[in-house]
């Protein structure tokens, strides 16, 4: 099997009495574009720092291309970064910034000119090499540091916030620009970003951090569709979440009596092997499901006892996976509505529907309508 | 809403004219034929006779050459320990004895002249007496004793400055393979070129100025120009003082002025420059 | 951040610097503090043993004849007391006059602001002495300020102005003004605008917004301002030397004369370390100010 490009081993950072990062294991596979994904504080600028090699962790080994970095300082690894603020030299012109990695190396002067117009080429900034950083605008700077930091052919390259300066047009262009780079030359991307939908675009795998540790690491769907707790499922989009207590199971689907939305029925085959194995009859657990899972439909006939939306709980007469409301707030998204609607239970569940058809959106406010899903949707979580 | 109250405007103009008329006076009484310098004699004035006076006084161009000798030693090695202590509490973080040395180096600034002189004397009475050297005060201990207060202004300067920036730059230069000599040769020091620049500057007029500290450790052989201005105006004014005074401001005006135009011309290319920048996006 | 500089590296870095300051603030303070425990003598150098051997081990002789005597003689107490009160009457004038001149640069054009700023400062570049002394001609019996109020007709003789308290306060105020106007400009240039107009906004008076809102936020600078200029001011030679009253001497004279005329080191050396610690106090708040001020930017 072929060495990982990144083994991080049970590595902690602490900084006095404050532990960043902790006990962190993590594999970055070559060629892959992996990113480390939290809020702030979540220790994911650390870890970043930690590869590069500006600081040393109080506890664990990393490891790069097999060799162990311990004490090995930052201009000594096979690995270079590009930083939040770009950290262009002021005093040097766009070629010699990118030029100054390959002066590091000793190689000669024509080798480093043909690399450097080569790179240049590559992020279409040739006609500026001769600029100062100042000459130029955010999103070439950006592309300066990138090729500054490709120009040495790292084996990784570190990415720290690459799109977050940018603006959302830029940010769309960039994203696929950076995908297109990184196959051609095939360089390890591990990519640091508090923005789920640029973790989400980017990476082939991401891992999800919160405070100092890492808690689920998975493709983008894999974490989209089955989280591993409540932190994941609320952090990447937008979830609504629902406690219950698992009232029976049959082959294939369990029930779970919730309190605020009457019976649950969900298919095991598609919700955490986990949930599944704790799912003892009594046992607590919270069903999460995605707004854009939830379809929405006009209010059946009243039954005698069902009440008009008022606060309580459904009614017994109420079929599994299915729960009536009314529609509180619209939001129209152009490509798709948000609504959100006021089940009996006093809570709001948000509802994304796409808007395919005419005279969208379909519902408007103080409309009765009823939430209904499928036994696929919903994701069990024990945590 | 008024950007600015007549009332502090008014303060400002009264402020300025408080700081310039003096020495305004300076200038127009070292034209004045008459040696009661505050006396006009409209007769016989304007004059260049106290420039001739003071361009042919032996004792004040001995005094002026020492001083300027003086300073530019000073500056220039206050500038090394100057820069050297700021980078170091700028940037190399947390090492043993920082405390120390951040201690130290605001401590000759806040430190009243008069004890600072009478200190550095004893010392190196002290150290004459244990090691035989320095032999008597003189040009040396004069120069020791700048070097010492003026490193520290130096010391703040550059610290200031290099705080105004993070160390994302060195860094990504580290980053990139440089090794931290390469580092501080390619990246720190030309940034931080102006404000050691600046230092150099502000330490030499602080040392060729000085007065107090000078008075102590100054030997019986040597004189700076401020002491001999300065035993010279104890009895009262002196019309070639004033002349001096004239050309000082000159000198000084003229570097200001040249400082002004350079800065001027510096940030308007710059303007320019982002400008460009902007547009091509 | 710190750039993994090398052990060697960063030793020399901090070392020389550290090692330079010992050598040459640290051990002669010392020595001064020596000093002011022992006694004068007819010798070279003028004053008794400052160790003493007993059994091998050096042991400081500590007289305290020379810290007695200064609070025996009236005079020097005196001295003490006149040289702070002229140091804060020296503050407070000089706070006045910079206040209101800060204020308006700060409120000033970007443009003004540097033309003005350089205004400001030019003087500091050319002489301290220099300035003091232009300040003898002009308040001389015969000199320009006498001659405007003669003219005037605002007096029949010439006022009394040099060798006074007055003389004093204006020489200080004058050479210290810049010292004055760059921390406070520094602080009310950082005032953000918006406060004022939504203070403005909710129905405030200017004398109003700048009590409650301009002065409190200013503080930080008036106290950055008034510290460096009364720590100096209470040790100044220049001002009272050449501006000063012959009656009654500031402390830093006292020293200088302790030291030169009656070569009285001793004593010389324990009004030092009495005036340090006099200041001690302000020295300390000075320095935590600027300790926050650098971390600010940083």
């Amino acid at each position: 099997m072929t060495e990982p490009c990144v083994r991080i081993e049970r590595v902690t950072k602490q900084f006095g009495e404050f532990t960043a990062v902790d006990d962190v294991s993590l594999e970055v596979r070559r060629g892959e574009i992996f990113c480390l994904l939290g809020g702030s504080g979540s220790g994911k600028t650390t870890l970043l720092r930690l590869l590069a090699g500006f600081e040393q962790p109080t506890a664990g080994r990393i490891y790069i291309d097999g060799q162990d970095m311990s004490e090995v300082p930052p201009y000594a690894r096979p690995v270079n970064m590009m930083f939040q603020s770009y950290a262009l030299f002021p005093h040097m012109t766009v070629e010699r910034n990118v030029a100054f990695g390959l002066e590091q190396e000793r190689l000669p002067r024509r080798e480093i000119r043909r690399r450097v117009d080569e790179m240049l080429e590559l992020v279409k900034m040739t006609p500026f090499a001769a600029r100062k950083p100042h000459q130029l605008s955010g999103g070439q700077r950006q592309r300066v540091a990138l090729a500054r930091a490709l120009v040495k052919r790292p084996l990784l390259l570190l990415l720290d916030e690459p799109l977050a300066a940018l603006d959302r047009k830029l940010r769309e262009h960039t994203q696929f620009e950076l995908l297109s780079i990184q196959e051609r030359l095939g360089v390890t991307f591990v990519v640091v970003t508090h923005d789920q939908e640029e973790a989400m675009t980017l990476a082939s795998r991401m891992g999800v951090m919160s405070q100092g540790r890492i808690v689920q690491v998975g493709t983008p769907a894999e974490i989209y569709e089955t989280p591993a707790s409540r932190l994941v499922a609320e952090f990447i989009g937008n979830v609504n979440l629902f406690e219950g207590r698992v009232s029976g199971a049959r082959s294939g689907t369990l029930s779970i009596a919730c309190a605020e939305l009457g019976e649950v029925q969900v298919s095991t085959a598609t919700s955490a092997e986990a949930a599944w194995g704790e799912a003892a009859p009594g046992a607590t657990i919270w069903i999460a499901i995605r707004p854009e899972k939830i379809e929405l439909g006009p209010l059946e006939e009243a039954s005698p006892d069902a009440g008009d939306g008022a606060r309580g709980t459904p009614p017994p007469s109420q079929p599994p996976n299915q729960v009536r409301g009314i529609v509180r707030e619209v939001g129209y998204r152009g490509d798709v509505s948000v609504y959100l609607v006021q089940i009996p239970s006093g809570r709001l569940v948000r509802v994304t529907r796409p808007n395919a058809g005419e005279g969208e959106p379909r519902f408007a406010r103080d409309e009765a309508v009823t939430l209904a899903w499928r036994r696929s949707s919903p994701v069990l979580l024990t945590r | 809403m008024k950007p600015v109250g007549r009332f502090p405007r008014a303060m400002l103009a009264a402020g300025l004219v408080f700081l310039y008329v003096p020495i305004a006076s300076l200038i127009v009484y070292s034209f004045n034929n008459s040696r009661l310098v505050t006396v006009w004699d409209a007769a016989h004035s304007p004059t260049l006779k106290w420039y001739a006076a003071l361009l042919s006084d032996d004792q004040i161009l001995r005094a002026a050459w020492l001083s300027i000798r003086i300073a530019l030693t000073a500056a220039t090695a206050a500038s090394v320990l100057g820069t050297l202590a700021g980078v170091a509490l700028a940037r190399l973080g947390a090492f043993r004895g920082r405390a120390l040395l951040a201690g130290l180096v605001p401590a000759p600034i806040v430190m009243p002249e008069v004890i600072t002189g009478l200190a550095l004397l004893l010392l190196f009475i002290a150290l004459e007496e244990a090691i035989g050297w320095p032999r008597g005060t003189g040009a040396v201990t004069i120069a020791l004793a700048h070097i010492t207060f003026c490193m520290a202004y130096v010391a703040v300067v550059v610290q200031s400055r290099l705080a105004g920036f993070d160390g994302s730059l060195e860094e990504a230069a580290m980053d990139l393979g440089a090794r931290p000599a390469t580092v501080f040769r390619r990246i720190t020091l030309p940034l931080i070129a102006p404000a050691i620049a600046a230092g150099w500057l502000l330490s030499f007029t602080l040392s060729w100025d000085d007065l107090v500290i000078t008075q102590f450790v100054a030997g019986p052989g040597s004189s700076t120009l401020p002491m001999v201005i300065f035993s010279k105006v104890r009895l009262g004014v002196s019309p070639d003082v004033n002349a001096l005074a004239t050309l000082l401001v000159l000198a000084v005006a003229t570097g200001i002025a040249a400082a002004a135009m350079l800065l001027r011309y510096r940030d308007r290319r710059r303007m320019r420059d982002m400008q460009l920048a902007a547009a091509d996006e | 951040m710190t750039p993994f500089a090398h052990r060697t590296g960063r030793r020399l870095i901090a070392g020389l610097p550290t090692a330079w300051l010992i050598a040459l603030f640290v051990v002669p303070f010392l020595i001064v503090l020596k000093l002011s425990f022992s006694e004068m003598r007819l010798a070279v150098p003028p004053y008794a043993p400052l160790i003493e051997w007993r059994h091998g081990w050096p042991v400081p002789i500590l007289h305290f004849s020379s810290y007695a005597f200064l609070f025996a003689d009236p005079l020097y107490v005196r001295s003490y007391l006149y040289s702070l009160k002229v140091a804060a009457v020296s503050t407070a004038i000089c706070l006045a006059v910079g206040y209101p001149m800060a204020y308006a640069i700060a409120r000033s054009s970007a443009v003004s602001r540097t033309a003005l700023l350089t205004l400001v400062m030019l003087p500091f570049w050319t002489s301290f002495l220099l300035r003091v002394y232009a300040w003898i001609g002009l308040l001389q019996n015969d000199g320009l300020v006498n001659h405007v109020l003669l003219a005037l007709g605002l007096v029949h003789r010439p006022v009394r102005l040099l060798q006074t308290d007055f003389s004093v306060y204006i020489g200080i105020v004058y050479a210290y003004l810049p010292f004055m106007i760059l921390p406070l400009y520094a602080n009310l240039e950082k005032h953000d605008r918006e406060l004022l107009e939504a203070a403005a906004d909710l129905g405030a008076r200017p004398v109003s917004r700048f009590l409650r809102i301009t002065l409190p936020l200013s503080l930080p600078g008036i106290a950055a301002g008034a510290l460096l200029v009364f720590i100096p001011a209470v040790g100044e030679y220049i001002v009272p030397s050449l501006l000063g009253r012959t009656d009654q001497i500031m402390i830093g004279r006292v020293l200088s004369d302790e030291f030169f005329e009656n070569r009285d080191w001793p004593v010389a050396s324990a009004v030092a370390i009495l005036m340090l610690l006099l200041l001690v106090v302000p020295i300390i708040l000075l320095q935590r100010l600027e300790r926050r001020a650098m971390e600010a930017r940083s």
